[in-house]
């Protein structure tokens, strides 16, 4: 038992990430791949967003490098900076960079989350420049043609904060991601985690009432990556109300009244 | 050890104390010896129960005090006390009467409770359940406490307390199932069927009624068993253990109501039927069937709906037109817009189209159809014509805030209004939805009093901006740190000589930008009370300037409000800057018109900012409280020591929500009670009000640094 180690260059991905369609955003995404357009993905957490650009890569054929923003991410995380080695300083190229040379396909988990200055760094990227400003080194990077920048963006948290600004949005192409149509849902559970049409079907009733309690009291439902989770708990023997309350009730909300309300719910229907 | 017990001789001259018995006449040498025999624990529990009531109503403490022994058999003290604070609240609400009929409540228990009960009383499953309920597909339900168990089709009703079983948690699944067969009922199509037409030709409409009612409990619950298998075994298990079965005569009905595609039609087919046969005794999770009820709330919802219906069509055919490029084609006159209804496992969705392409029905469209199918069983076509241009006035279709004067012309009542609890000194337990809020916003006063404050207190204000400057945090690099954006060479040199003289390397090597980010928001609660008439408003109002002028080079979210009120049932907070403001020559104005109103009640003004605060985001929240003395009110109890421990406890439930709250006070005779009152908060006594922007600084201070 090794765990691997790949630089970001290598991350090829070998095998079909399992993705379901849900409309035509496989197509859109490669035409935007084709005109070196950068592509911002919308959608609440646990929806396939993630998998999505996993699948892309894999159907692309090139490496992908995932970031993931938080608020203390700046633009030197992102670009690159001096480092001390043994006395020297040494220039370490960032994640963004090292996807800029390798023309690899560059992808930015929740970018609201980051800095403010490290959108800056990103416009110049995301226009028809392609153009990486790489400050502390004095230099310019040009993006080759297989290089792509796809960024994600949650617009749940309606926070005036937390708010993608318009000089940036309109930069994309954007893909709007939702939780699948119920058929198509119990698909990915079924699939995704091995349980059966009906205990699939099952999870899928339960996750759309805990949707129902979006707005009043819980900020989101239960995503399908969720019910993907209680899944695999129930195949592996876990009683279903317990599953559910393990792996969707606690993750959703800490709030005992909700929890418990989540807990009928779940109880009603297994 | 186990202390003695009361004797009678020790509890009635106590009873005849409280409840003043030397005008009152109540006999309470029988209750005392009843309660003599309690155990000590049972009395004390008793007693006090009794002397907190008296403080609201004798008469109503009289009648705890005759029940009380024989209640503590059969319940637990849970549910008495929850029944105990009924009887006050609905003294509160409703009057002596009404308190007198939840005071028949408990021989009701009496008779049908089994002894040892634990109830599940409304107010602990209430929050559970209709969270609960929303959960299910359809209309979103509310539910609420009364009297008879039934839904309207918008709110279930359910009992104050729920104690057929002897657990809490069997009598929490007794509730449950209630309530999920309630809302069967708005779900599948019972409250869609004209029941009191039906009914109606019967020689007895009631027998009928409640015929049409076992019917669609027979029929709700195998569908219950279909779509909430969980909640069906529960159904199964309690009604074993109550003995109730299915008499054999109602067999055939129930088979024939068993299929799956079986509607409220059937069981309107199947009366005739199940008139002729004997009364179907109830089952425990049933209800009550009110058409009057739903009728009444179908006919207040239908045209409304509809409206509703139509303008957010119009909208969102406006915005799809927007979105989509011009065409050059002449648009047909009348969109084509068809809804198709899926209930589809359970889950109730709409599709619409659009001159056959889909479009995604937005969350509020979604409930709408919803709501509306629920009422037809289909979206009839003249709900899917998009309202035009001024068809409907919108201010009558979408509820509006309403005008807090325009509720003393006219009738009064409490519609737009927020309630707050009260805290009862006397009681040791809240007034439930006591205090009447309303927010006004002050009149602008557009006269010299900025331009002359600005120019009298000139040193003052600039001597203010230094104090806070000096508060203000600035981006500014921090140098050796072990991390950073880039390196700090004067560091790395020191290192790199270090290295070489043989000691250990720093690894503090970079410089890091330490980002300024103030995260504070106050709240000010001003007194506008009569009693601040003079020198004191004026300079509450000259401060509050000064305040301002200064808060702004700080950058942080402030928000003024004033505080008045004369009774409950007029409490007013005076809007002077809200968070979202900013401060202008309109707020300027505002604060230059704070004019003395009516009396001191803090209570409401308190827990109105807490919440008001707790919508802030923010790290730090402070509520710096105003005020010229002791909490008043006109002709009321809240004159004394009820307004005192009022005060208190809002204060501390600010301070439970990590408010800090600060309280500066003006009163300079009455210090005694002030520690008291202001326990939760930190507080000030001054003299003169123009050191108060100046003390405010010293709490900015303390707070954030």
């Amino acid at each position: 038992m090794t765990a691997q180690t790949l630089t970001p260059e290598s991350h090829f991905i070998d095998r079909e990430p399992y993705y379901e369609a849900v409309g035509d955003e496989i197509a859109i995404f490669e035409a935007a791949y084709r005109n070196c357009l950068p592509v911002l993905l919308k959608g609440p957490t646990g929806c396939g967003k993630t998998r999505f650009m996993e699948h892309m890569a894999w159907r692309l054929k090139r490496p992908l490098i995932t970031v993931s923003c938080h608020d203390d991410l700046t633009a030197s995380d992102l670009v690159g900076r001096y480092l001390v080695k043994g006395g020297e300083t040494v220039w370490v190229d960032g994640p963004l960079t090292r996807a800029v040379r390798c023309g690899g396909i560059c992808y930015l988990d929740e970018i609201v989350e980051a800095r403010k200055d490290t959108m800056v760094v990103i416009h110049p990227l995301a226009d028809d420049r392609r153009e990486l400003p790489m400050e502390k080194l004095g230099q310019l990077l040009r993006a080759p043609e297989e290089f792509c920048l796809a960024i994600s963006y949650n617009p749940g948290y309606q926070s005036v904060l937390k708010d993608l600004k318009q000089s940036t949005r309109q930069r994309f192409v954007a893909l709007e991601f939702d939780y699948p149509a119920a058929e198509l849902e119990r698909r990915i559970v079924a699939n995704e985690s091995g349980v059966d049409a009906a205990m699939a079907e099952k999870l899928v009733k339960f996750a759309q009432m805990t949707r129902n309690l979006k707005g009043s009291g819980l900020e989101e439902g239960a995503s399908t990556r969720l019910l993907v989770h209680a899944g695999k708990l129930i195949g592996s023997g876990v009683d279903p109300v317990v599953a559910c309350r393990s792996a969707v009730a606690q993750a959703v909300t800490d709030d005992a009244d909700m929890l418990a309300a989540i807990q009928e719910l779940s109880s009603s229907l297994f | 050890m186990a202390r003695q017990r009361l004797t009678h001789g020790e509890i009635e001259p106590l009873l005849d104390t409280w409840l003043e018995t030397e005008f009152t006449f109540h006999a309470v040498a029988p209750v005392a010896r009843t309660l003599s025999e309690l155990t000590r624990d049972e009395q004390d529990f008793v007693l006090d129960w009794i002397k907190r009531i008296a403080n609201t109503h004798i008469t109503l403490a009289f009648h705890f005090a005759k029940r009380a022994p024989d209640l503590l058999h059969r319940l637990d003290r849970r549910a008495i006390e929850a029944w105990a604070v009924r009887l006050c609240d609905t003294y509160d609400r409703a009057g002596i009467y009404a308190a007198l009929s939840v005071v028949e409540q408990a021989d009701n228990y009496a008779r049908t409770g089994q002894p040892h009960t634990e109830g599940a009383l409304f107010d602990d499953i209430a929050g559970v359940l209709g969270n609960f309920v929303r959960g299910l597909s359809g209309r979103k339900l509310s539910i609420e406490q009364g009297d008879v168990v039934h839904t309207d089709g918008e709110k279930i009703v359910l009992p104050a307390m729920v104690s057929r079983f002897a657990s809490r948690d069997d009598n929490f699944r007794l509730a449950k199932a209630t309530v999920v067969l309630l809302w069967a009922q708005t779900r599948f199509g019972t409250l869609r069927a004209d029941i009191t037409a039906a009914c109606a030709p019967y020689p007895h409409p009631e027998r009928a009624l409640q015929q049409f009612n076992a019917l669609e409990t027979l029929r709700l619950t195998s569908r219950i068993g279909r779509e909430l298998p969980g909640v069906h075994r529960d159904i199964r298990r309690l009604m074993n253990v109550l003995g109730e079965d299915l008499p054999d005569a109602w067999q055939p009905l129930a088979d024939r109501l068993a299929a799956p595609d079986a509607g409220a039609e059937d069981s309107l087919d199947l009366l005739d039927v199940a008139y002729r046969l004997p009364d179907f005794p109830a089952w425990c999770h049933q209800g009550t069937l009110r058409p009057d009820a739903v009728t009444a709330a179908r006919a207040a919802r239908l045209d409304k709906e509809k409206a509703r219906l139509r303008i957010k069509l119009a909208q969102l055919l406006e915005e799809h037109a927007r979105s989509q490029a011009p065409q050059p084609a002449v648009a047909p006159d009348r969109p084509d817009i068809e809804v198709t209804p899926r209930d589809d496992n359970g889950a109730l969705d709409f599709e619409i189209t659009l001159d056959g392409a889909p479009l995604a029905p937005p969350d509020d469209v979604r409930q709408l159809l919803t709501s509306v199918w629920l009422d037809f069983g289909e979206i009839p076509p003249e709900y899917l014509v998009p309202a035009g241009d001024g068809e409907y006035d919108l201010k009558a279709v979408f509820d509006q805030p309403e005008d807090p004067d325009a509720v003393w012309q006219g009738t009064y009542h409490e519609k737009g209004a927020e309630l707050y609890p009260e805290w009862d000194h006397g009681r040791q337990h809240y007034r439930k939805n006591w205090c009447t809020m309303r927010e006004k916003t002050v009149t602008p006063v557009y006269d010299d009093f900025v331009r002359d404050t600005l120019t009298k207190h000139g040193g003052l204000v600039r001597h203010l901006r230094r104090k806070f400057e000096a508060l203000r945090d600035e981006n500014r690099f921090e140098k050796r740190q072990t991390q950073g954006d880039e390196i700090d060479l004067d560091a790395l040199v020191e290192a790199l000589a270090d290295a070489r003289d043989g000691r250990e390397m720093s690894d503090r090597l970079f410089v890091r930008l330490h980002r300024a980010e103030r995260n504070i928001a106050v709240a000010f609660l001003v007194d506008m009370s009569g009693s601040t008439k003079g020198w004191i408003n004026e300079a509450e109002r000259e401060s509050l300037l000064l305040l301002c002028e200064a808060l702004e080079l700080l950058g942080d979210r402030y928000a003024i409000y004033g505080f008045s009120g004369i009774t409950r049932k007029r409490c007013e907070l005076f809007r002077i800057k809200t968070f979202d403001d900013a401060y202008d020559d309109e707020v300027r104005a505002r604060i230059a018109g704070i004019r003395p109103q009516e009396y001191t009640r803090m209570g409401f003004a308190l827990r109105h900012m807490t919440r008001l605060l707790n919508a802030v985001e923010a790290k730090t929240r402070v509520l710096v409280t105003l005020s010229d003395g002791r909490p008043d009110d006109y002709f009321d109890v809240y004159r004394g020591e009820y307004g005192v421990e009022d005060t208190r406890m809002a204060l501390l439930e600010a301070a439970r929500t990590g408010i800090h709250p600060f309280c500066i006070t003006l009163d300079r005779e009455a210090r005694d009670y002030l520690p008291h009152m202001y326990g939760a908060a930190r507080f000030i006594i001054i003299d003169d009000v123009r050191q108060l922007p100046l003390k405010v600084t010293d709490i900015y201070r303390r707070l954030t640094t």
